[in-house]
């Protein structure tokens, strides 16, 4: 690390130089470049998947003639709305390899961006509540060790001992334990952003907001460039990276998607004291939990389960998700629900995302990331920036393929409900 | 969000079972090609805006609709059975 590193970005020498001169030395964290009239790259879609794919198109692959057209503000979308959730407890081929590498992707990030994402491997506790479930979960921890990973068969008194809130007397769904996944956690949504934003700015990209996308132009099978809101913009490659709306940008070439938008929510309650310590989820009862740093407990729980556009939820869905936290975790009672929110996902009929070219040259698809997009962020970035810098799919993105429901090849069926649109 | 059963009258959302677009009464001629089944089975239009939408009233009297619905306002213009649904 430089001395211009120390002194411009962000390091504890440079926090307390500015500390004792009235913080008056920052600067904005990215530009505010009007669109050139030609890029090598054209990103649509500045959230969390977006940025991350510029990140790593200048950094990994040293191209950094790359625009991000986003129509409102970076990270306003489904970055800034889910429950921060990071891990890689897959058993799913495909699925598996790849969210152990986005893990691995995490835990070196704000070392990569110099950015304080608020990553934090508090740990995952999945419960179960069945013989058969704890089978299943102790045959995912081999599965998980095996590739690399980190899992514990937590017991029934291993659970208690680092969940004691939990009812454990409770005769409907009792706790048998507890697959611990000690290097999953949270990361703090936003810095995410805005720590890929900065790192992709400072190395040259443009960041354009409130430009929206109108239209895709076509020549001959190939992109020439995109119409927005601040005019025409060429380019030879164009990444479609704006999930919860990628039927409708798709839709401006032409294609339909095997996509269909849903509705998830999620709840915070007021700000409390340190309480849970893990993020929990409960086997049986759909119901995920974790406290934010700033004390509010976040949670959710199934999709609302109908195409909805409508950024918020309806009641039955808010009412089962409380009705599981009152069953597992009585305490919750006690809190006030501040507020909820409900975020447009992508969801693709076998569950699981799509990171591919598409049968347009220079046209590339990065989508279907259904409730699990988060924790993707960096990998989902790192893979498409391969995807687009060299034309072949990174290895561990290989299987996320746009032709396999149509082949029926390497469907990867995320919760073995089949590939259906309404079971996912 | 209720949906409005033509032999039950408007019920609460829970009692219907979704099954998705209501492309399934679309299906192709068995001989069909692969492009078409895809776009049976998997591909959608997904637009923001009115969706016909196969519904069951699981928790009444069994029937399946097709429920024209606002996907952006939840608002819901007319449903009908899908025996006397003319597609």
């Amino acid at each position: 690390m430089g001395f211009d590193r120390l002194t411009k970005g962000f390091s504890g020498l440079r926090v307390l130089k500015e500390g004792l001169t009235g913080n008056k030395g920052w600067t904005p964290h990215w530009r505010d470049p009007a669109p050139k009239p030609e890029y090598d790259i054209i990103i649509i879609g500045g959230g969390g998947h977006g940025l991350a794919t510029a990140h790593y198109l200048a950094s990994q692959h040293g191209i950094t003639n790359v625009a991000v057209l986003e129509k409102g503000y970076l990270g306003g979308g489904n970055v800034g709305r889910n429950t921060t959730i990071v891990r890689a407890n897959y058993m799913l081929p495909g699925n598996s390899e790849f969210y152990s590498h986005s893990l691995k992707l995490w835990e070196g990030l704000e070392e990569d961006l110099n950015y304080n994402v608020m990553h934090s491997q508090r740990g995952i506790i999945n419960l179960f509540h069945s013989d058969g479930q704890r089978d299943a979960y102790a045959r995912r921890g081999n599965q998980m060790i095996a590739q690399g990973d980190d899992a514990i068969l937590l017991d029934r008194a291993g659970v208690q001992k680092e969940l004691p809130y939990l009812d454990f007397d409770q005769t409907r769904f009792p706790i048998y334990g507890g697959l611990y996944h000690k290097r999953g956690g949270t990361a703090r949504h936003d810095a995410v952003a805005w720590g890929f934003a900065r790192s992709a700015d400072s190395r040259g990209v443009d960041l354009i907001q409130q430009c929206e996308v109108t239209g895709i132009d076509i020549e001959n099978g190939a992109v020439r460039g995109v119409q927005t809101t601040r005019g025409a913009i060429r380019a030879k490659k164009i990444g479609i990276v704006v999930a919860g709306r990628s039927s409708q940008v798709a839709a401006m070439a032409g294609m339909r998607l095997p996509i269909e938008s849903h509705i998830l929510q999620a709840f915070v309650t007021e700000g409390l004291k340190p309480c849970i310590d893990h993020v929990v989820t409960y086997g049986s009862g759909h119901f995920y939990i974790s406290q934010s740093d700033k004390g509010g407990l976040v949670f959710g729980g199934d999709l609302d389960m109908y195409s909805s556009y409508a950024s918020r939820g309806n009641l039955p869905t808010a009412e089962h998700v409380v009705e599981a936290a009152m069953t597992l975790m009585p305490m919750i009672g006690k809190a006030r629900m501040l507020r909820s929110w409900g975020g447009i996902m992508d969801m693709s009929p076998d569950g699981s995302p799509v990171i591919d070219r598409t049968h347009i040259d220079g046209l590339y698809v990065n989508c279907g990331w259904c409730y699990g997009g988060f924790k993707a962020t960096p990998g989902s970035g790192h893979t498409f920036a391969h995807l687009l810098a060299t034309d072949a799919p990174h290895p561990v993105a290989a299987r996320h393929r746009l032709d396999r429901f149509r082949t029926g090849r390497g469907i990867l069926d995320e919760e073995a409900t089949g590939s259906q649109h309404n079971l996912h | 969000m209720r949906l409005p059963c033509p032999i039950c009258g408007e019920r609460d959302r829970r009692e219907f079972y979704y099954q998705g677009a209501a492309v399934a009464l679309n299906r192709p001629a068995p001989d069909a090609d692969a492009a078409e089944w895809e776009d049976y089975v998997h591909l959608r239009d997904n637009q923001p805006g009115d969706l016909d939408e196969l519904w069951s009233h699981d928790a009444g009297c069994g029937a399946w609709l097709v429920v024209t619905r606002n996907t952006v306002t939840h608002a819901v213009s007319g449903a009908k059975l899908v025996s006397e649904a003319a597609r």
